[in-house]
């Protein structure tokens, strides 16, 4: 069976965990097994319909109090119970933070070979076979394993989603006697509504160009108009103009959206190992030597204090 | 209190990589190995802690030789004594078999908190911390910015999509150090002095009390089937023109090419 852990908050199922079910669905016609999503945690029940199409022929439920409250070890527990108990070859997990979090405990408790943050998945005399860009993106490694489990956690917009109704059986699976160690003791979500930078289809991004804090707002009107989210380079943060949330690279996020827009940023290889990975990378950069041109596929010479208002503009007159 | 850090030496993220003949590993000749930035992190907040709470720091690694002068560089930061497993049988670990004869490090030690960084750059996998505090039997806080420790509790934030999370955990604890915890220290001279009279201890497997096929290659659940470069990503259209000329370029772009609108 493959196992796929369908992240879900309040009831809510993370896009990142539809397109892991996605993903578990294509493997599933590919390996000939049954695929499965298990979904943890308060208010779990609510994001079984939202599951259901996807594609699973079953849905694993672990709604016990000692899950209320999110736990690394808990959810580990949880997952590996039923990965146990069903005798699970594959475990797909999306590489969001919880993802992250969980999956190496998963793996530790049932012996299973563990890649992280994947960008593609084959399959090869019925083994699974990862690849994921390495040393800053300036190398790709395929990894195969050597274990009977095998795990991966897919980077987030990389793999598609694909709506595919299904009308799995619901298991309900009993979490009581689980004891979690880690707890969260509080959670903290900013004001909703705005879209969620790893997840987002377009990102833009400002970097030492922008000059000053007084300017983001330019980019992040532009983020609104294009439904995306706003990214920053080191250099942007460790000025302190934005905050270290929104810094793509090395030492930042890793984001692959449809369409990257990099305003003032040189395209430093640690920046670049955070969005190399993107469909479309637009520059606008007034050095028309900045390294960053060479991995876009538009790149516009000019000063972005005029580039991105006219821009703007431009979208503002389409709507 | 007493810390346990564990470092790993890397590529410096400018290095210019080369793949060797295997077809699967990278040139490491001419290659400047520092320690992962994560890690001194990790370093700093077991400095911090120390400084505060008073104990012991023993900063530990695994791997060839070279790995040395990553513990030489902690013990300069800061730490007391150091931990080098070092040992043919290591080589060629996957996280799952490096976790393994980490784990038995914490369990010989038994340290009351364990600190790592979020990942070793390069590979970037981000998966050994969690693993040796579930092969250990600790709780952990993942991706850590702000600690506190009060008592025998730690708690630790961490940022999620969209916001944060505070994560509480008894001691002994395992902490995985994320950009924004700190800002590490540069080694004073002073210290790269002092360090060069501070003790290395050099375990094997037999030292922890594993056999050769559970570490290393052999100990691997996964491992690099190639390494290649990656393909060229074609530089597309160049444009020098008015701003507004370049807007009506990109609204084309994002519309016929990309089809985000
Ligand atoms: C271990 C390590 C980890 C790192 N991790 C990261 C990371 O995660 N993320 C990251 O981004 N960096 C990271 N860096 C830093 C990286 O090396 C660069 O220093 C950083 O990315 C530079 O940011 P920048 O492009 O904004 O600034 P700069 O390199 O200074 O570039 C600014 C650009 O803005 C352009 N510009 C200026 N004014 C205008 C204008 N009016 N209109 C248009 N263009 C303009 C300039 O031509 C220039 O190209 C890391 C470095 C190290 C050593």
């Amino acid at each position: 069976m493959i196992l796929v852990f369908a992240e879900q908050r309040d009831g809510i199922l993370k896009k990142a965990a539809k397109e892991a079910v996605s993903e578990g669905k294509r493997l599933s016609s590919k390996l000939s097994v049954p695929v499965a999503a298990v979904v943890m945690g308060k208010g779990a029940a609510g994001a079984v319909d939202e599951v259901k199409n996807f594609g699973p022929d079953k849905v694993f439920l672990v709604e016990s109090a000692p899950l209320d409250q999110y736990s690394a070890d808990g959810f580990a527990e949880a997952m590996a119970n039923v990965a146990k108990e069903q005798g699970a070859t594959v475990i797909l997990f999306p590489a969001t933070t919880m993802g992250v979090d969980v999956a190496p405990r998963v793996a530790a408790k049932v012996k299973a070979g563990l890649v992280s943050d994947i960008t593609g998945l084959e399959v090869a005399d019925g083994k699974l076979l990862a690849t994921k860009p390495v040393y800053s993106g300036k190398a790709i490694a395929t990894v195969s394993f050597k274990s009977d489990i095998q795990m991966v956690t897919l980077r987030s917009n990389v793999f598609p989603l694909e709506e595919n109704p299904s009308s799995p059986e619901v298991v309900t699976v009993d979490g009581s006697g689980i004891s979690p160690m880690g707890i969260a003791v509080s959670t903290e979500l900013k004001e909703g509504g705005k879209v969620e930078l790893a997840e987002a289809a377009v990102v833009v991004s400002g970097g030492r160009g922008m000059k000053g804090p007084e300017n983001f707002p330019l980019i992040e009107e532009l983020a609104e108009l294009l439904g995306g989210a706003v990214g920053a380079s080191r250099a942007a943060v460790d000025a302190g103009w934005i905050d270290h949330s929104h810094q793509v690279g090395q030492t930042g996020k890793v984001v692959s959206p449809t369409v990257y827009i990099a305003c003032g940023i040189s395209g430093a290889i640690q920046h670049i190992a955070g969005m190399g990975s993107s469909k479309f990378i637009i520059a606008i950069n007034k050095d028309e030597d900045a390294p960053i041109f060479n991995v876009a596929s538009l790149g516009i010479v000019g000063d972005l204090f005029k580039v991105v208002p006219a821009l703007t503009e431009e979208l503002k007159n389409l709507n | 209190m007493n810390f346990l850090v564990f470092v790993k030496q890397v590529p410096d993220t400018e290095t210019k990589i080369q793949i060797a003949g295997d077809g699967k590993s990278i040139v490491e000749e001419g290659v400047n190995f520092i320690v992962s930035p994560y890690d001194e992190i990790a370093i700093e907040e077991a400095l911090l802690r120390k400084e505060a709470l008073g104990g012991e720091i023993t900063v530990v690694t695994m791997g060839p030789n070279r790995g040395e002068a990553a513990l030489r560089t902690a013990l300069a930061m800061g730490c007391d004594k150091a931990v080098h497993l070092e040992d043919d049988a290591f080589l060629g670990a996957d996280s799952y078999a490096t976790a393994k004869a980490l784990a038995a490090v914490v369990k010989k030690y038994s340290p009351d908190l364990v600190f790592f960084g979020k990942q070793g750059v390069g590979t970037d996998n981000t998966q050994v911390g969690q693993m040796v505090a579930e092969m250990a039997g600790l709780g952990h806080i993942g991706m850590c910015v702000k600690l506190e420790i009060e008592g025998d509790k730690v708690r630790g934030e961490r940022e999620i999509e969209g916001g944060r999370e505070t994560i509480e955990v008894s001691l002994p604890a395992v902490v995985v150090a994320q950009k924004g915890l700190n800002e590490p220290r540069y080694p004073a001279l002073r210290g790269i002095m002092q360090a060069k009279r501070k003790p290395i201890e050099k375990l094997t497997v037999a030292d922890l009390g594993l056999s050769a096929d559970e570490v290393g290659l052999a100990g691997s659940r996964t491992e690099f089937a190639s390494l290649t470069l990656p393909p060229a990503r074609e530089a597309g259209k160049k444009l020098e023109v008015e701003p507004e000329v370049a807007a009506k370029e990109i609204v084309a772009f994002l519309k016929n090419e990309a089809k985000a609108l």
